[in-house]
């Protein structure tokens, strides 16, 4: 019963030490490309259409420098975003979140190809299936026009 | 297909042309800032004079936070008079003005103090923090926090003496507490 | 008086525009060669004006003449030599008076071309290229003069903007107008084929060449501003998707759409209302670019300004579109014939297909490009379309079109036998999977990257295949190898061309993979004497340096680069211009084949002891240039004039 119930205690006692108090900050290594990853989905505010990644503005660099700090405290790159959305707006990603709205920009063009491609698959039908109209019976010709014919057609030159 | 059908190809176009025309109504440059009506990000920075400035120290005042640069010509030189007139204007009214300055040296930061003349208190935020909490774009931009400490209002571009005062006066007339 | 005699002579040159337009359509339509022959003269006045008038302002330029405002917003003393010549086009009213003179250039070749060749579709065609003419010079004397008089005359200028001073000046804005205005002949002949209700092959056979060499010039330009966005604008790409990049882009899909699509048209007489429609879009297009790079609607680092000449080019976009649509429906019956198809697997097919792909493409791109102005329309709510987007959406696009270039060529007209699919598609289909595999044994992980890779290959074996049938069955007929090959290559020129272009194509996706998959960067700061290390590259910064230039002060900073063995050093500097706001960073970079170094000079101290650089390995980069150049090849040959075809 005791050695229950110490099992018992020494496991919350563990789990309670495992977990972080609140307050601590862990500090993670921060590879430079996991801050590009996140800067590169982000839009350079003082530049037009360049992501914080690419800008070599002074400003992108600063943003840089904030992402690399809250990547190190912690913060996963969606709280990182979500952070500059709070403070610009959805402007500041690169692109629109696949949201309400949004969806249109990321559907419509796959509507497009889809369309597409039906239309020319019911045409491309329509045309191979014609009822062919009566043609004037060709002149005799020898077996061996015909196959160079049938040659050059195939070599489509 | 009925011979009237055919003439919706050239209307095709219309609501395209329409939607571009719709693109002169607006400026791709105007982002509208979504902190107007929030709390505003609290901030501790030291003056160029090297005294401690805290938002939070000034709650219960109208404050009004200015973000700039020396190398931001010609606004920001045209704006500093203005903030500087008012801010002695306004001064013992409970308003307090604040200058942050971005992306700038110190001593360009000092130089442009110096030359014209400021008063307020300014202090320069090197690593672009406060910019960034603020959601700032460019220089200048200038945000009005009330009394309670949320953010009403937000000017892109050099402040005039008529929105300052304007701002201003609303935001003072109102109560300090909910 | 120079500002005075500028603009007059664009009035007069305005007048015999408008003139010659009229009286080709007048005379077109009652057939009286006088008029025709009058508006012909007409286009030659209007040349030797506007040729005028591009002199002067260069003569303005040279002489730092500051009495004209252009001249003056755009110089100063300290502006080079070299960069007073090639500002003349550098900002928006240059860029019209630019894009009015090669109007006015093709306009003549037109005449000089077509004047006996094509007795009805000519006056037409002639009145339609006036009456465009005539609308980019009421833009240079009513929105945008560039002889406005500036008083009082300063003593200096204000300079030209600094990244513009640029070899790259000389030749993107060019290369890319040409291109632009290249497209308005198709199109005048296609506005002259509906008139004149003469929609059949004529008016394509017309201007066959004419679309190649405005294809080839639109083609080229994209390239050299994807040269000049790597090496001058310091961020280490070449592409943003920076709307005015896609605005010049839509153009180029649907153009080469229709450079696809013409050849059903010329061997199976069928897709007229298809390619008129396609003519028609891209001139409209070109038309929607420049409206975009100067019109401010939408935000771009290429956008001139905003003002009134939006209005006046989104007026003309509205006529043009209307007219020439209207010009379809009326013509309705005619164009719609019933096309006849023998198989599926076909070459036609393919090409249906390959123009499905590029026309998907442009629409992409040109939602993207205007959703934001739709979303603030519609929500009220800015938001952005960037690069992630359009990557995303188009690369799958772009490499089904890379596949379909492999089997477009060889699969044959009308039917594809089993037998002919066999013969031509055996070894690149086996080839490409087996560089799929090796792909992946050499530790390529990417799917993206193996595809491309697998499907590069299968396009490259397709075209040798092709290649080396014909040599041999000429080898096999007496001649001997390098007349072979050099024989087919001219009397088959247009099919060699062709795949010269397409191998082109290939190099260019190819790098375009390698730097998408491959590259690597990093930031950091480093103290004097400290070194970065990058993909087995050593980067030791040495010190900073400040030298005064003519027009600008610059901070150098020198970086000594090894990996192993030393391999240079590299200046990237910061370069501070008195027009300029913000300090404009001038990246160094060392070319390779298959890795380029890049540095870029941020944030330093001003003792010099610590700088802040951005440090990128690109990977295959340099093949997009040197596709580029095959490109330039096969589109060279594509045009030569067809030798008699012999046996």
């Amino acid at each position: 019963m005791r050695a229950i119930a110490l099992t018992v205690l020494a496991t919350l006692v563990l789990l309670g030490a495992a977990r972080q108090p609140a307050g601590a900050q862990s500090t993670k290594p921060v590879s430079e490309d996991t801050v590009h990853e996140v800067a590169a989905q982000l839009r350079c505010v003082v530049c037009q259409n360049l992501s914080v990644a690419d800008s070599p503005s002074e400003m992108a660099s600063q943003m840089r420098a904030i992402i690399r700090e809250r990547l190190a405290a912690g913060e996963s790159p969606a709280e990182i975003q979500r952070y500059f959305v709070d403070r610009y707006g959805e402007w500041i990603l690169l692109s629109p979140p696949r949201r309400g709205f949004n969806l249109l920009v990321w559907l419509l063009p796959v509507a497009a190809v889809v369309v597409g491609l039906t239309a020319t698959c019911a045409l491309v039908w329509r045309w191979t299936h014609r009822p062919r109209r009566a043609r004037p019976s060709p002149a005799a010709v020898d077996a061996a026009m015909s196959e160079r014919i049938r040659r050059e057609m195939e070599r489509g030159s | 297909m009925k011979r009237i059908w055919r003439w919706l190809i050239p209307l095709a176009a219309v609501p395209v042309l329409a939607l571009l025309a719709y693109g002169f109504r607006v400026s791709p440059r105007d982002i509208p800032s979504p902190l107007v009506g929030r709390p505003a990000p609290a901030f501790a920075l030291d003056t160029l004079d090297g005294a401690p400035w805290s938002l939070e120290a000034h709650r219960g005042k109208v404050v009004v936070v200015n973000f700039w640069a020396s190398w931001c010509y010609p606004a920001c030189y045209e704006e500093a008079p203005v903030l500087e007139r008012n801010w002695r204007g306004y001064r013992d009214r409970g308003v307090v003005v604040m200058g942050v300055d971005i992306q700038d040296k110190r001593e360009a930061a000092q130089k442009f103090v110096g030359d014209l003349g400021l008063t307020f208190p300014v202090a320069q935020d090197p690593k672009g923090t406060v910019s960034v909490d603020y959601g700032v774009y460019g220089v200048p931009e200038t945000f009005f926090v009330d009394r309670r400490g949320r953010i009403r209002m937000k000017h892109v571009g050099a402040v005039t003496d008529e929105v300052f005062r304007a701002t201003v006066d609303g935001l003072l007339a109102e109560p300090a507490s909910p | 008086m120079t500002p005075e005699l500028g603009y007059g002579m664009t009035l007069v040159a305005l007048g015999l525009a408008v003139y010659g337009g009229v009286a080709a359509g007048v005379g077109a339509r009652t057939g009286r060669l006088a008029l025709i022959e009058s508006a012909q003269h007409a286009a030659l006045g209007v040349f030797a004006l506007v040729t005028s008038c591009f002199v002067l302002l260069t003569y303005a330029f040279l002489t730092f003449d500051f009495s004209v405002r252009y001249v003056a917003t755009n110089t100063n003393l300290g502006t080079p030599f070299y960069y007073r010549i090639t500002g003349v086009w550098g900002a928006l009213e240059g860029s019209i008076i630019l894009w009015a003179w090669m109007l006015s250039v093709y306009t003549i070749i037109l005449i000089a071309r077509h004047r006996l060749g094509a007795r009805e579709l000519y006056p037409w065609a002639l009145a339609t290229m006036l009456c465009i003419l005539a609308f980019f010079l009421l833009v240079m004397t009513v929105a945008v003069p560039p002889f406005q008089r500036q008083t009082p005359v300063p003593a200096d200028g204000r300079g030209l903007n600094p990244l513009l001073e640029d070899t790259g000046m000389i030749t993107h804005p060019v290369a890319l107008y040409l291109g632009f205005t290249g497209f308005t002949v198709p199109f005048a002949f296609a506005m002259a084929a509906l008139i004149t209700g003469r929609i059949g092959d004529t008016w394509l056979v017309l201007t066959r060449r004419w679309t190649i060499v405005a294809w080839y010039f639109l083609s080229l330009g994209l390239l050299i501003g994807g040269w000049w966005s790597y090496h001058v604008l310091g961020w280490g790409g070449y592409w943003a998707w920076d709307p005015v990049e896609n605005a010049a882009f839509m153009p180029w899909l649907t153009g080469t759409a229709f450079l696809h699509s013409v050849m059903i048209q010329e061997r199976r007489r069928m897709l007229r209302l298809w390619n008129i429609s396609l003519v028609i879009l891209t001139f409209g297009l070109t038309l929607f670019g420049t409206f975009l790079t100067r019109s401010g609607v939408i935000a771009s680092v290429h956008a001139f300004s905003q003002g009134s000449i939006g209005i006046l080019f989104l007026s003309f976009l509205a006529l043009v579109l209307l007219t020439a649509l209207g010009l379809v429906a009326w013509r309705w019956d005619a164009l719609r014939s019933e096309g006849e198809l023998d198989a599926v697997v076909s070459r036609e097919s393919v090409f249906l297909l390959n123009n499905v792909m590029l026309v998907a493409a442009a629409f992409t791109v040109f939602f993207g490009t205007v959703f934001p102005l739709l979303s603030e329309a519609v929500r009220g709510v800015k938001v952005s379309v960037g690069a992630p987007f359009f990557n995303q959406v188009n690369i799958p696009l772009f490499l089904s079109l890379v596949f379909l270039m492999g089997v477009g060529p060889l699969i044959a007209w009308r039917r594809a036998s089993l037998d002919n699919l066999k013969r031509n598609f055996l070894w690149p289909v086996a080839l490409g999977i087996v560089a799929a595999a090796a792909a992946f044994a050499l530790g390529v992980r990417s799917l993206l990257a193996a595809l491309t890779f697998a499907t590069t290959v299968f396009v490259a074996v397709t075209i040798a295949v092709d290649f080396t049938r014909a040599t041999r069955a000429r080898l096999r007929m007496g001649e001997s190898l390098l007349p072979a090959m050099g024989g087919l290559l001219l009397r088959h020129n247009r099919r060699y061309g062709g795949f010269v272009v397409h191998l082109g194509i290939l190099i260019i996706a190819l790098g375009v993979m390698g730097s998408h998959a491959w590259s690597v960067q990093t930031e950091t700061t480093l103290h004097r004497g400290e070194a970065a290390e990058l993909a087995g590259y050593r980067f030791r910064f040495d010190g900073l340096s400040a030298v005064e230039e003519s027009n600008h002060f610059k901070v150098v900073g020198a970086f000594t680069v090894s990996n192993g063995r030393p391999l240079g050093v590299l200046r990237p500097a910061k370069k501070f211009y008195p027009q300029e706001q913000a300090p404009i960073a001038y990246v160094d970079y060392r070319l390779g084949l298959r890795e380029d170094l890049y540095v870029v000079l941020g944030d330093f101290a001003s003792d010099g002891s610590q700088a802040t650089i951005k440090l990128q390995v690109n990977r295959l980069v340099s093949w997009i240039w040197i596709g580029g150049v095959v490109l330039t090849l096969g589109a060279l040959l594509a045009i030569l004039p067809e030798r008699h075809k012999g046996a």
